[in-house]
């Protein structure tokens, strides 16, 4: 027989930046070679929107991360009250003396009404604190919902008729009205009527309970793409090798699975950061003398009328911030999945 | 076949699927009758041919025998050892021995890996160390199937269908199999490629003697590559025969239908053979026929062939090996053989 050469066949290519490569390039050697991972890099460079957004969220993270070296280098720390301690800061009806919230060289953001905190490290802080907040819940939920998710896609069976009805059940409830009417029967269990709560439990309740509410979406999200995906032959072609059902998951399923975990996770930042401030402007989240996103435009919400620069510090940061990372989530997914045109 | 064990012994093999339905409680209302009651063996380095139309269950039977599904009964020995229902455990040391091809070639290779992960795969499955390294074995047999060992670093997406059924041979060959089992290998692909790929493996199966279970609905690739030829209707085998057996004095009714329905590409003055049509349309596996499974097509069936199953075998006039399922076999003189090229070329 005659040995078919393999150059004959080479130019047919599947996807669009294959084809392109094989124009601009018709015989391109082995280094040349580009994994899914770099094409989609080089698709999310190209997409300008994309880019910006990601950098206004690394500039809202690295501003959250650093808050403690701002605050020293600018001198102020969000706790003190200067207003009180400080006099002419503050009028005899609480409001700063100076137009603007009192803005001035010195506090850049203005004084808060009543106790004259600072606003421009309490606003930091609120930043790093409700960042904290949401990426913990956020790693919690990834995590929880691609192993119960693929685990039931995987298994099948009974498995996932159970994970699939506690879905189901998570799905249903509503949510939000639950965290409301829970967190204060949740902290009185570990808390009595005459004592403080301490910040670190309030964290660690909000962290839970949004965390237990969250994996659900993700968890069925996944389970239906493990199910197309077990289907396909390249995993009967390791089972015919011999390969252990945690070979599979890990090694087969997995890296295909990081598209959709990588989106649900950017989207899932900006849904908890703002479900966190929400339960903080209700009271239920964190309490006042805790810096926080939610907690600042509580105590906005309530001067606005007098102090509006007071309410539109937190409040603009926390549009731009939700608004860049939401695009970035959509950049992330045109990257990672070049057939969804728009 | 020879006459000590053969390399795969397979008899009675059937797998029924079952059809849950009903509420509240889901509960079993059928099954469906993918492969029922198969027999047939396969000597070292012989390659048997599976045909047979859409639905006839080749394709479950290729998965039972690489025990990707588990039969419902029967018995699959595979060099004498009893593989029926063993488990992931036991059937380690024989998996490395039978390996698959699949049909889709864009399905059976992972898109997040290299071609190099995705051939030295088996072998860290099966803890096997090459001497000279994985590596160098993988370029080894990126080489074997006629690809650029180059190309070791390039993702699947890179390469053209015919390449990437290439990958496939190669990821089968890593384990140096004893037998494969070649799901409709050159189906999904470009009639000009099929040739190409067609006979690599059969460069495959003549150089490294190793035995082939060829699952295919185009009886020309099969007649190519198989030395042995077996026919399924409706999860049945109707006839298997040595290749020029079945191909010159077809005895079945259906294996005569179905050589009848190939194309002809040669142009000569003998008047063109008759082409047999079959009615109707192949009757639900759900609830197959009684008696003879061909009989609701077969022009020739009677009220036996409804009462009694044919049993599959060595019919009056057929040479040894040449088993048939049929009351009323064929003979030469009812219906002129049908013709076929014989080595098919590439088309183009």
């Amino acid at each position: 027989m005659t040995p078919p050469t393999p150059s004959a066949a080479a130019p047919l290519e599947v996807t669009d930046e294959s084809v392109e490569k094989s124009i601009t390039s018709p015989a391109p050697s082995a280094n040349e070679s580009k994994s899914p991972g770099q094409l989609a890099w080089r698709r999310f460079k190209r997409d300008r929107t994309g880019v910006a957004a990601a950098c206004i969220v690394i500039f809202f993270f690295v501003i959250a991360l650093c808050a403690p070296l701002i605050a020293k280098l600018y001198g102020k720390d969000p706790y003190t009250t200067y207003g009180l301690s400080t006099p002419g800061l503050l009028g005899d009806n609480g409001l700063p003396v100076k137009p603007n919230g009192g803005i001035d060289g010195e506090f850049w953001f203005g004084i808060e009404p009543g106790l004259g905190r600072d606003l421009f490290t309490f606003l930091l802080y609120g930043i790093r604190n409700s960042l904290l907040i949401a990426t913990a819940i956020t790693l919690l939920v990834v995590i929880i919902g691609v192993t119960l998710g693929v685990t039931a896609g995987y298994l099948g069976g009974k498995t996932d008729w159970l994970i699939g009805r506690v879905i189901d059940i998570l799905l249903a409830f509503p949510s939000q009205l639950f965290f409301v009417a829970f967190t204060p029967v949740v902290l009185a269990l570990f808390v009595g009527a005459d004592e403080n709560t301490p910040v670190w439990l309030t964290v660690v309740c909000l962290v839970g309970l949004l965390t237990v509410f969250g994996w659900a979406s993700i968890a069925r999200l996944l389970r239906g793409q493990v199910l197309a995906l077990r289907e396909r032959e390249f995993v009967e072609a390791a089972k015919v090798t011999g390969a252990s059902p945690a070979r599979i998951i890990f090694k087969e399923l997995l890296p295909n699975l990081w598209t959709p975990i990588l989106i649900q996770a950017t989207l899932s930042v900006p849904a908890m950061v703002t479900t966190e401030a929400g339960l903080a402007f209700l009271g239920v989240g964190i309490q006042d003398p805790t810096p926080d996103w939610g907690v600042m435009i509580g105590q906005a919400a309530q001067v606005y009328q007098d102090d509006i620069t007071f309410l539109l510090f937190p409040g603009v940061s926390m549009v731009i911030f939700v608004l860049a990372f939401n695009l970035l989530g959509d950049s992330v997914r045109d990257a990672l999945d070049p057939k969804t045109k728009r | 076949m020879s006459s000590t064990t053969p390399l795969l012994d397979v008899s009675g093999l059937t797998k029924h699927f079952p059809i849950k339905g009903g509420f509240p409680i889901r509960r079993t209302v059928g099954h469906v009758q993918a492969v029922d009651g198969l027999d047939f063996q396969v000597g070292e380095g012989e390659s048997l041919g599976l045909v047979g139309e859409s639905g006839c269950g080749k394709s479950t039977t290729g998965r039972l025998i690489t025990r990707l599904l588990e039969p419902t009964a029967g018995k699959i020995s595979y060099q004498g050892k009893d593989i029926t229902h063993a488990n992931r455990k036991q059937l380690a040391p024989v998996r490395s021995e039978i390996q698959m091809i699949f049909q889709d070639p864009y399905a059976s290779l992972n898109p997040r890996h290299t071609v190099g992960k995705i051939i030295a795969g088996p072998m860290e499955i099966n803890d096997i160390n090459p001497a000279g390294g994985r590596e160098k074995r993988v370029r080894e047999l990126l080489e074997i199937v006629g690809l650029n060992p180059e190309h070791y670093n390039r993702f699947p997406h890179e390469f053209s269908g015919g390449q990437r059924q290439r990958i496939g041979v190669a990821r089968a060959l890593a384990l140096e199999p004893k037998l494969i089992v070649a799901d409709e290998p050159v189906s999904a692909l470009d009639v000009s490629i099929q040739a190409q790929v067609v006979n690599l493996l059969q460069k495959v199966q003549q150089e490294l003697g190793i035995a082939f279970v060829f699952i295919a609905h185009d009886l020309a690739v099969v007649r190519h590559f198989s030395q042995r030829v077996a026919v399924m209707y409706l999860g049945k085998i109707v006839e298997i025969a040595d290749r020029d057996d079945l191909y010159g004095n077809p005895r079945h009714p259906y294996t005569r239908a179905l050589l009848s329905a190939v194309p002809e590409a040669t142009v000569d003055e003998t008047p063109a053979r008759e082409r047999i049509r079959l009615q109707g349309d192949v009757p639900s596996p759900i609830n197959p026929p009684s008696g003879c499974r061909f009989r609701t097509r077969c022009w020739k069936a009677t009220e036996k062939c409804a009462t009694e199953a044919p049993p599959l075998v060595q019919v009056e006039g057929n040479k040894p090996g040449h088993l048939t399922a049929c009351h009323y076999p064929e003979t030469a003189d009812t219906v002129p053989a049908p013709r076929l090229s014989k080595d098919p070329e590439p088309a183009v």
